[in-house]
């Protein structure tokens, strides 16, 4: 187990309080929804797709603070990006919270590096996972569910 | 109340004189619990997560190796020594149950996988036999999943209709509406005892006493009740009663429906295999008397064997000096949370037992758990399978603290003390 420091960073609580991009999307051509369903935690992502970048991402719902600013964070991290960019944020992510990444390659995820300490807490990986499975579910087809089970 | 086989009962009494109720000698109790002699994270444990499940003491845990170890044998078969006595301390189990329970006879007590196997029984036997489309079935906005989805199972089976009575904002059953839906078309009750999620307790005997003048059975959810009320079948006068034996400090995979002699005679097996028969043929098969009937195939026998032993065990400290003590912990929990600002109680019955729900503004409880659980402290953060419970309150989770009468007035406090710390670190 971790210390507490390492999960709740500072830069995790400030995103949990004024989550980024925390807005639904008039005008998006991709929508995903998330659920966790053994903690009962519902994110909306939508994506505005232009061509093969994200032109914009934007998400809603109700979570714990790992969730939700791993939510927020990622919508920022992918904003500009293209298709295989953000398929390859999704792995390196996973790598991260699962404690799979080689040490020398958290530097290069910038701020989302913050998550490295969910490795050390195993029963929370799913809550920083759930924004992310709903963004390659997104990316795959327009219109998507998907769960964390 | 078999008493018997129990421990001498761990409880002192406050001095003659004296309004305070009695005290148990919790750091006596502690000792027979060996889970609770440990560190989590570098603290010792604080468990409050009783109500998800209860830690065992060691008759029960030496109840269940011994079998293992010098008495294991299928039961009601083979003509060995052996399985003899196997067979006798199996019956014997169900007549401790029967006793805790205050049930008529052993056979009222059948042996199940816990509560949730209980109500999926009379879901699928009584429901199925006696049920048809447009029948209903009563229950409340208050009820575990448990007590919801079999009925939700049985009326697609069979056209019946489910109908959940309100609640009010403190999470008290509304008995004017659960009056109003009780009608003519009501079939069969099943309500709640002891709220998993809230705390409430809820009126079984009021109930019972309206459901009996329309001849409407009822079914108590007594997963939370039997260990931290206790439970009297007679005189709740209810009709069927589910419970599990590891929230009773007995062991998983084994549980009771208790069944009114009458319903269980007129109700078919709901499985079918050995064990449950008196006769089969190729062509057809009857059926074993109460409560074999229900019970096919081999059953938990070490399970139950470890249950009788948690009958005793509880027995023996007295049902009457846990509820009390559990109170005592409740209001003092309910007293220091209620202290901390931002901390919001969810379910605030004038009833209520072992069980506290909160919520902390700007924090979500799985963060409150996590946070908890660094310094030791277990308690459940989610929606406690009671989701139309937390829809009730509008909110998607809470955390959770459960007694149990090892618990002390020191774990509450660091409870209290961690609780201050989450609310510091999310300012």
């Amino acid at each position: 187990m971790g210390s507490l420091a390492s999960l709740y960073q500072d830069l995790i609580l400030d995103h949990n309080r004024t989550p980024r991009n925390y807005r639904s999307m008039e005008d998006a051509n991709r929508k995903a929804e998330g659920h966790n369903p053994l903690c009962g935690d519902k994110l909306t992502l939508w994506l505005r797709m232009e061509g093969d970048v994200i032109e914009d991402a934007a998400f809603q719902g109700s979570g714990c603070a790992i969730s939700r600013a791993s939510a927020s964070l990622m919508t920022v991290a992918v904003k500009g990006k293209s298709r295989s960019q953000a398929e390859d944020l999704v792995e390196r992510f996973r790598r991260l919270v699962t404690g799979a990444l080689e040490p020398g390659e958290v530097p290069e995820l910038g701020k989302l590096a913050a998550f490295a300490g969910v490795a050390e807490f195993p029963l929370r990986v799913k809550c920083a996972s759930l924004s992310w499975h709903a963004l390659r579910a997104a990316l795959d087809q327009p219109e998507a569910i998907v769960s964390t089970e | 109340m078999s008493g018997t086989l129990a421990p001498a009962p761990a409880v002192v009494h406050a001095d003659l004189g004296s309004e305070r109720p009695e005290q148990l000698d919790t750091d006596r109790i502690r000792q027979d619990f060996p889970v609770l002699q440990q560190r989590v994270h570098g603290h010792p444990l604080v468990y409050l997560d009783n109500a998800a499940t209860a830690q065992k003491p060691q008759v029960v845990i030496d109840a269940v190796s011994r079998f293992y170890s010098h008495e294991n044998a299928n039961i009601h078969r083979g003509v060995h020594y052996l399985s003899g006595q196997a067979s006798a301390a199996y019956d014997l189990a169900r007549e401790k149950v029967a006793r805790f329970i205050n049930a008529r006879a052993p056979h009222e007590v059948v042996f199940t996988r816990g509560t949730t196997d209980s109500i999926n029984l009379v879901a699928q036997s009584f429901g199925r036999s006696f049920l048809k489309a447009g029948d209903e079935i009563l229950i409340s906005r208050m009820e575990h999943h448990s007590n919801i989805v079999p009925w939700q199972l049985l009326c697609e089976q069979t056209g019946a209709v489910l109908r959940a009575a309100p609640l009010s904002s403190t999470g008290e059953l509304d008995l004017d509406a659960f009056q109003e839906l009780l009608s003519d078309r009501t079939r069969l009750i099943a309500l709640v005892h002891l709220s998993n999620a809230l705390g409430t307790i809820n009126p079984i005997k009021q109930i019972t006493s309206w459901a009996r003048e329309r001849e409407v059975p009822v079914l108590v959810d007594a997963a939370q009740s039997a260990p931290h009320l206790g439970v009297d079948v007679q005189d709740l006068d209810c009709d069927f009663l589910a419970f599990s034996g590891h929230k009773l400090y007995g062991p998983t995979g084994v549980g009771v429906l208790y069944g009114r002699e009458s319903l269980l005679e007129r109700m078919p097996p709901h499985q079918g295999g050995g064990g449950m028969i008196a006769t089969v043929t190729l062509e057809r098969s009857t059926w074993a008397p109460l409560p074999a009937k229900f019970e096919a195939g081999t059953p938990m026998i070490a399970q139950a064997l470890g249950l009788g032993a948690a009958v005793d065990y509880v027995s023996g400290v007295g049902l009457s000096a846990i509820a009390a003590w559990e109170q005592q912990l409740l209001d003092y929990a309910t007293d220091l949370l209620t202290r901390i600002e931002g901390c919001r109680l969810i379910g605030t019955a004038r009833d209520k037992a072992s069980v506290l729900s909160f919520v902390m503004d700007g924090v979500h409880p799985h963060d409150v758990g996590t946070i908890l659980d660094c310094a030791g402290v277990a308690i459940r953060a989610g929606h406690h399978c009671a989701q139309p419970t937390m829809q009730h309150f509008g909110i998607p989770a809470t955390a959770r603290a459960s007694f149990a009468f090892y618990n002390t007035k020191r774990e509450i406090e660091t409870l209290a003390e961690t609780l201050r710390t989450v609310k510091r670190m999310f300012q």
